[in-house]
């Protein structure tokens, strides 16, 4: 078995402030393979962005890790040094943030901002660089790319910025991508050609993808695997159709179950929408034993104690007393 | 693009026209100019004379014709107290005035974008507390202030620098320079201070904040994100979009040099524009006053126009904005 791409051990990410040390991610860890496809699910404030934004080295201060690591190839990145890091990032790990109208900056040609990108990272001539911008705009789908490459950002849709971004974190070639929400500023119906772009792009080229979402939908579209995130720690994380269609975490069931479905509808089903009742709890007040112990019907004694475990459950792994004892 | 310079154009006219006849109607308002000029002892006859010389006695729109033309010229009469034309008059205190003015908005700009940047990208250094804390003075002490407390310590303690004047000036054609002689460069560095400082501090104050801003933004982000080198990201990526606002802010108080030049013009006793303007209003010099109102307009006006162009340089997107606006691209 080869090592996998991206391993992350134990990861604890705090936000001290004047009261306290608020734990954003708490114990979480995950892998991701070559030419995988991994999800990361969950509502606001569960620590996706931020288990990213860690993997990245661009955590905003005074948010730190705390603990665990996180190995690029089996090599430790957390704890390089800042410009061996830089190397790394927009090299290695590229990154697609969540608003493509704001991720440009408005002032240089997008052309100019590719070729930057690209010459940071190795040493090749402006022309050369140029004409393998104007390929990469071609590849991810912008109509006459040797004349948009001269167009300022806003210039251009925000489904064709958001192109231009996967360009620029293309054009470095990474091994993988964390998408922060890739889609969430656009349209709906730009979104899904974005999504099955991106999803293009790593199947031919082998790339790696964390595609962070709380959209059910194109995590069942794109991903392999799929984690579901609760308070900062994994609840569940395994096979994507197993936790869609058989998920065994209460709140990962939850949450399939207020997902709208034409198919169930179809089924026969009645096709009422479930509810989990109550609201994520705030970092300051996350409740002893398991986070979601005070939301989940099914809890026992020792769910109120103990913090369970992520232990593996038929394909999967789940976090929950009630699935793995 | 060039409907918005011929825009920008027309707007700086008109607004030089309505200047224009504020600049007039002081003619109309204040003092009366026979009696300023003629004297107490002077008959009924010389004043009629005077005033049908001085054109006093043709109807109100063709006075204002003939002092829009004359302006366009630079001509706005002669002194009622001096008795030479205003325009020589100008002429001769203007260098002065300019040379000021410029130092002082170029170590005001320079400097100013200088600390900011740095303010914004070590704020939590000494220095830049250091730096914040001295700027507190700037823009809290008056300028006549500091210019007397320069004033004390270089002129009268240490004895470095001449307390008042321009030294020795060098003739080129009409312009006069104190640029090449050391006393003229001496006697520059006070007033150029007193005059800048003010402005220093705003400008840094200012390019702090809106780096502090951009430093949040999204793209610098992803500009971190995509591995770009720290200095970089700051330089190139930051501060050209922090410079927008900051030309705004930084042309209008390059007018206000020339304006506040007066302050610092009387605490220096320097020849310039702004002493002839304090002159002329303790003797309800009219001509003078009009001609320094219309000089401040057009340096305004001027100002602006340039700011104006260097926003499309500075930012893309205002460039097609306009031409949608103008019917152009």
């Amino acid at each position: 078995m080869t090592a996998p791409l991206l391993s992350v051990r134990n990861l604890r990410v705090e936000f001290p402030n004047r009261r306290a040390r608020l734990v954003a991610i708490d114990d979480v860890s995950f892998e991701i393979g070559r030419g995988e496809i991994l999800g990361l699910v969950g509502e606001s404030g569960a620590g996706k962005s931020v288990t990213g934004a860690a993997i990245m080295g661009l955590l905003e201060p005074p948010g730190h890790m705390t603990g665990g690591e996180i190995r690029l190839d089996g090599t430790r990145i957390d704890t390089m040094p800042i410009d061996q890091l830089r190397r790394i990032r927009g090299k290695r790990i590229g990154m697609v943030f969540q608003d493509p109208l704001t991720s440009l900056n408005p002032v240089y040609r997008i052309g100019a901002q590719i070729t930057e990108t690209m010459r940071v990272h190795a040493n090749i001539s402006e022309a050369d660089a140029r004409a393998r911008a104007i390929a990469l705009l071609a590849e991810v789908g912008i109509p006459a790319p040797e004349n948009r490459i001269d167009a300022y950002p806003h210039e251009l849709s925000g489904g064709m910025r958001q192109r231009v971004v996967l360009a620029l974190v293309l054009c470095t070639e990474p091994e993988l991508i964390i998408a922060d929400e890739p889609t969430t500023a656009l349209d709906v119906s730009v979104q899904a050609q974005i999504i099955a772009l991106i999803k293009a792009l790593a199947r031919n080229r082998g790339t790696s993808v964390m595609l962070i979402t709380h959209d059910m939908g194109v995590i069942a579209e794109v991903a392999d695997r799929v984690a579901v995130m609760y308070a900062g720690r994994i609840a569940e994380i395994g096979p994507v159709r197993d936790v869609l269609k058989a998920p065994q975490h209460p709140y990962a069931r939850g949450l399939m179950g207020a997902i709208p479905s034409l198919a169930k509808k179809a089924a026969g089903h009645d096709g009422r929408l479930t509810l989990i009742p109550g609201n994520m709890p705030r970092l300051s007040a996350i409740p002893e034993g398991c986070a979601f112990n005070p939301r989940c019907g099914e809890a026992i004694d020792r769910c109120r104690a103990e913090r369970p475990s992520l232990l593996p459950a038929a394909t999967s792994h789940v976090a929950c007393w009630r699935v793995t004892s | 693009m060039i409907a918005y310079i011929l825009k920008s154009v027309g707007q700086a006219i008109l607004v030089l026209v309505v200047v224009a006849a504020l600049a007039f109607s002081m003619f109309r308002f204040i003092g009366d100019p026979v009696a300023n000029m003629a004297g107490q002892e002077a008959s009924q006859q010389d004043r009629r004379e005077l005033a049908e010389r001085l054109g006093l006695n043709d109807p109100v729109p063709i006075q204002f014709a003939r002092f829009l033309a004359n302006a366009a010229f630079g001509e706005f009469g002669m002194s009622y107290r001096q008795g030479r034309k205003v325009s020589a008059l100008i002429a001769e205190r203007m260098p002065a005035t300019v040379e000021l003015a410029v130092l002082s908005a170029l170590l005001a700009t320079g400097f100013g974008t200088l600390l900011g940047v740095y303010t914004a990208i070590r704020r939590n250094s000494w220095g830049a507390h250091i730096v914040m804390g001295i700027s507190l003075i700037g823009v809290s002490l008056p300028t006549f202030l500091i210019g007397i407390g320069l004033i004390y310590l270089f002129a009268v303690e240490l004895k470095w620098l001449p307390s008042f004047g321009r030294g020795e000036t060098v003739k080129l054609g009409w312009w006069t320079t104190g640029l090449l002689t050391p006393s003229g460069r001496a006697s520059l560095i006070m007033p150029v201070l007193t005059l800048g400082f003010f402005q220093l501090t705003l400008i840094m104050r200012l390019v702090r904040a809106q780096m502090l801003e951009t430093l949040r933004t999204d793209y610098v982000k992803f500009a971190r994100a995509r591995g770009l080198p720290e200095s970089r990201i700051q330089f190139r990526h930051a501060l050209r979009n922090t410079l927008v606002p900051v030309v705004t802010i930084a042309g209008l108080q390059l007018g206000s040099v020339i304006a506040f030049a007066i302050i610092t013009e009387s605490v220096f006793q320097w020849p310039g524009l702004g002493a002839l303007f304090v002159q002329a209003v303790q003797f309800v010099d009219i001509p003078v006053m009009a001609a320094y109102l219309m000089f401040v307009a057009v340096v305004f006006v001027v100002v602006n126009l340039i700011v104006d162009l260097t926003y499309v340089l500075l930012d893309p997107r205002l460039k097609s904005s306009t031409a949608v606006v103008g019917g152009g691209k």
